[in-house]
């Protein structure tokens, strides 16, 4: 690390990211915070009154002629479809996932470099574009159901699309890489010897897994399942074009509130609330990693 | 140690590839290992030992022939059924897991209690004199010590047979030296039958009950030390273990005439024809009425004793090694004309080039 020893004034190397980094995500998110505490314009953006009304709104709602309050079940539908679908993708990226990079880690290095291009190759391609593909593959006359019904499994096409189904599909497709190439990472790190060590201690394939290989390669395995969740729960394009209107994220709600509901301090709380899950889940990645290092001592 | 089989080699082959292209890594070994003894497979690296210790522990299984464990053909049982344990070059601690907790599970797989594990593990930690490191990771350890770890990891479910693939090679020279006499000493103290493989002559002889030695896939000799060391059965043996030299003659009537012109008498040697000598450098003897003549090109000082390079009258190279005397100096000088003599019953006949 020759850059890190360069003197005293090492430092300076960090001016660009520095400005970058309070000018592109402090800034917007110290405003996004102040939006939050602030009333709504009538048409759009904010008017300077301090109010916590957004944050009450964001979990509760208050009838219009009576008053009373009871909690904002819609908000709390889209919460727990963007939590569940978010875990349902991780878990679904996780179990596609693992076989496949085991695979990779497993074949001759030369041929692991071009699986690892082919893991790669989606990434060329416009996020919009690749979700259409979808699209076209699961919807009523596409690709899927023509072929089952060419099967004869099922009389009448299915429909996945509009569903959480085609969302949890489109999210698992995009996002799986992601999941490959840190999981990619951890195996390919990973002492085959150990597997040999087990099965001569008599473990059976199951515990080998469980107990030597799992755990070694636990980082990987969060690290993957951060960098899929994350984004999952922020979704917005896979949601809004596989989802329909009816199946809204978070992401969806949050841009309804500046777009057509005009509600910029409840589109900024939902902001917040949703960085705050995400940070949540960042926390349990440190404890989870740091507790690893101390092993690895 | 009793004359019963703890493993047993029949015919045992294994393959690598097909056709024109086969590599034959174990060809036709047949080998039985005795109970409660350590045995030591040796050879250069692609002799096929750790092949054939791989086929034992059940890691490959053998392309023709079986394997028998206490008389039990295991051919096809797999790893993890298999009451054999294996302590690996590069000893496969589990990184995540503690000393103990790595000694411990070969007993968790079991299925032993936790009162039983904990015991064992104690007993294990005491054997190998690491009770203070119970609670450290594999990675916090010195190489001595993550031997010492791997050993008492393998040791612990009490294996019928203990495999050791050259587990000492990565340890420095005095360390290693003082693992084998630990090895030594676990073997003893455990009766377990211990099957030891590697590359390094002096760690067998020092070691072994018994020594298998291998070459190109198959078995050459098996025998005690002394008698691999002191009636090698053929070149490759005398040349693989200790050092030796090689003299060419023809084999006449108890005598042999050497390429050099001298006659050399080799008490119960029969047969006639071409035949090639082994003698032990230290078994050389530097004496007025010697019957070769040699001249000294060189001498090499090596602290315990004095290696001499000699040529004979025909040009051919041997090596006498002399104990040092107290001043260092064994009063030869380069070019002097010396006669040697070799120890009697030193000279080795063997057959063939």
């Amino acid at each position: 690390m020759a850059l890190s020893n360069s003197g005293k004034n090492g430092w300076l190397l960090s001016i660009p990211a520095l400005i970058l980094l309070i000018f592109g995500a402090a800034g917007p998110l110290l405003i996004v915070v102040v939006y939050s505490f602030l009333e709504p314009g009538d048409f759009s953006g904010v008017i300077w009154n301090f109010t916590t009304e957004a944050w009450f709104r964001v979990f509760f709602e208050r009838d219009i002629f009576d008053g009373t309050v009871s909690t904002a079940d819609a908000h709390l539908t889209i919460f727990w479809r963007s939590l569940k679908l978010s875990i349902l993708t991780t878990l679904a990226t996780f179990l596609i996932g693992f076989p496949m990079a085991w695979f990779i880690a497993t074949q001759p290095p030369n041929r692991r470099a071009a699986w690892l291009f082919l893991i790669t190759i989606p990434f060329w391609t416009n996020l919009l574009i690749r979700t259409f593909a979808i699209l076209e593959v699961i919807r009523n006359q596409g690709l899927l159901n023509s072929f089952l019904i060419w099967l004869g499994v099922i009389d009448a096409p299915l429909q996945i699309l509009y569903t959480d189904t085609a969302v949890l599909i489109g999210m698992a497709y995009v996002y799986l890489p992601l999941m490959v190439l840190p999981l990619f990472a951890a195996i390919d790190r990973f002492d085959f010897k150990l597997i040999e060590a087990g099965y001569d201690l008599y473990a059976s394939r199951w515990r080998v897994l469980r107990r030597i290989v799992i755990p070694i390669v636990r980082p990987g395995i969060v690290a993957g399942s951060i960098l899929v969740f994350v984004p999952s729960l922020g979704a917005y394009v896979t949601p809004r074009i596989l989802g329909g209107g009816k199946n809204m994220m978070l992401g969806n709600f949050i841009e309804l509130q500046f777009g057509q509901g005009r509600n910029w301090p409840l589109g900024a709380a939902l902001s917040m609330l949703l960085l705050v899950i995400v940070l949540t889940a960042l926390l349990a990645y440190v404890r989870a990693t740091s507790v690893e290092d101390r092993h690895n001592v | 140690m009793t004359e019963e089989a703890a493993v047993e080699a029949r015919n045992a082959a294994r393959y690598y590839g097909s056709g024109e292209a086969t590599v034959k890594a174990l060809d036709d070994v047949s080998l039985t290992i005795r109970k409660g003894e350590f045995f030591t497979l040796l050879g250069p690296s692609g002799c096929g030992k750790t092949t054939l210790l791989r086929l034992i522990a059940g890691f490959e299984t053998p392309t023709e022939g079986q394997i028998l464990l206490s008389g039990r053909d295991i051919t096809d049982i797999p790893p993890n059924r298999r009451r054999v344990n294996t302590v690996f070059q590069s000893y496969a601690l589990f990184p995540h897991l503690s000393v103990a907790r790595n000694i411990a599970f070969g007993l968790e797989m079991l299925g032993q209690s936790r009162a039983e594990v904990g015991r064992r593990v104690e007993e294990m930690l005491d054997l190998v004199r690491l009770d203070r490191m119970a609670d450290r990771k594999p990675a916090m350890l010195s190489g001595g010590q993550q031997q010492r770890v791997a050993l008492a990891r393998a040791l612990a479910p009490a294996p019928e047979v203990l495999l050791l693939d050259e587990p000492l090679s990565a340890l420095d020279l005095k360390l290693r030296k003082e693992m084998q006499l630990e090895l030594k000493r676990l073997q003893t103290e455990t009766g377990i039958t211990f099957v030891f493989v590697t590359h390094d002559q002096e760690e067998a002889l020092t070691m072994s009950d018994r020594i298998g030695v291998m070459r190109s896939g198959r078995l050459q000799q098996v025998g005690g030390p002394r008698e691999i060391y002191n009636g090698p059965v053929n070149r490759f043996v005398a040349d693989f273990i200790g050092e030796t030299n090689f003299l060419k003659g023809m084999l006449e009537g108890g005598r042999v005439r050497l390429a050099s012109g001298e006659s050399l008498e080799v008490p119960g040697a029969a047969g006639q024809g071409e035949v090639t000598l082994a003698i032990r450098p230290e078994q050389i003897r530097i004496t007025d009425d010697g019957p070769i003549e040699a001249t000294l090109t060189q001498t090499v000082y090596f602290g315990t004793d004095t290696h001499c390079h000699l040529h004979l009258r025909d040009g051919t190279e041997i090596v006498a090694r002399l104990q040092s005397p107290p001043s260092g100096e064994v009063g030869l000088t380069t070019g002097e004309t010396l006669r040697l003599a070799p120890v009697p019953g030193a000279v080795q006949v063997l057959e063939g080039d």
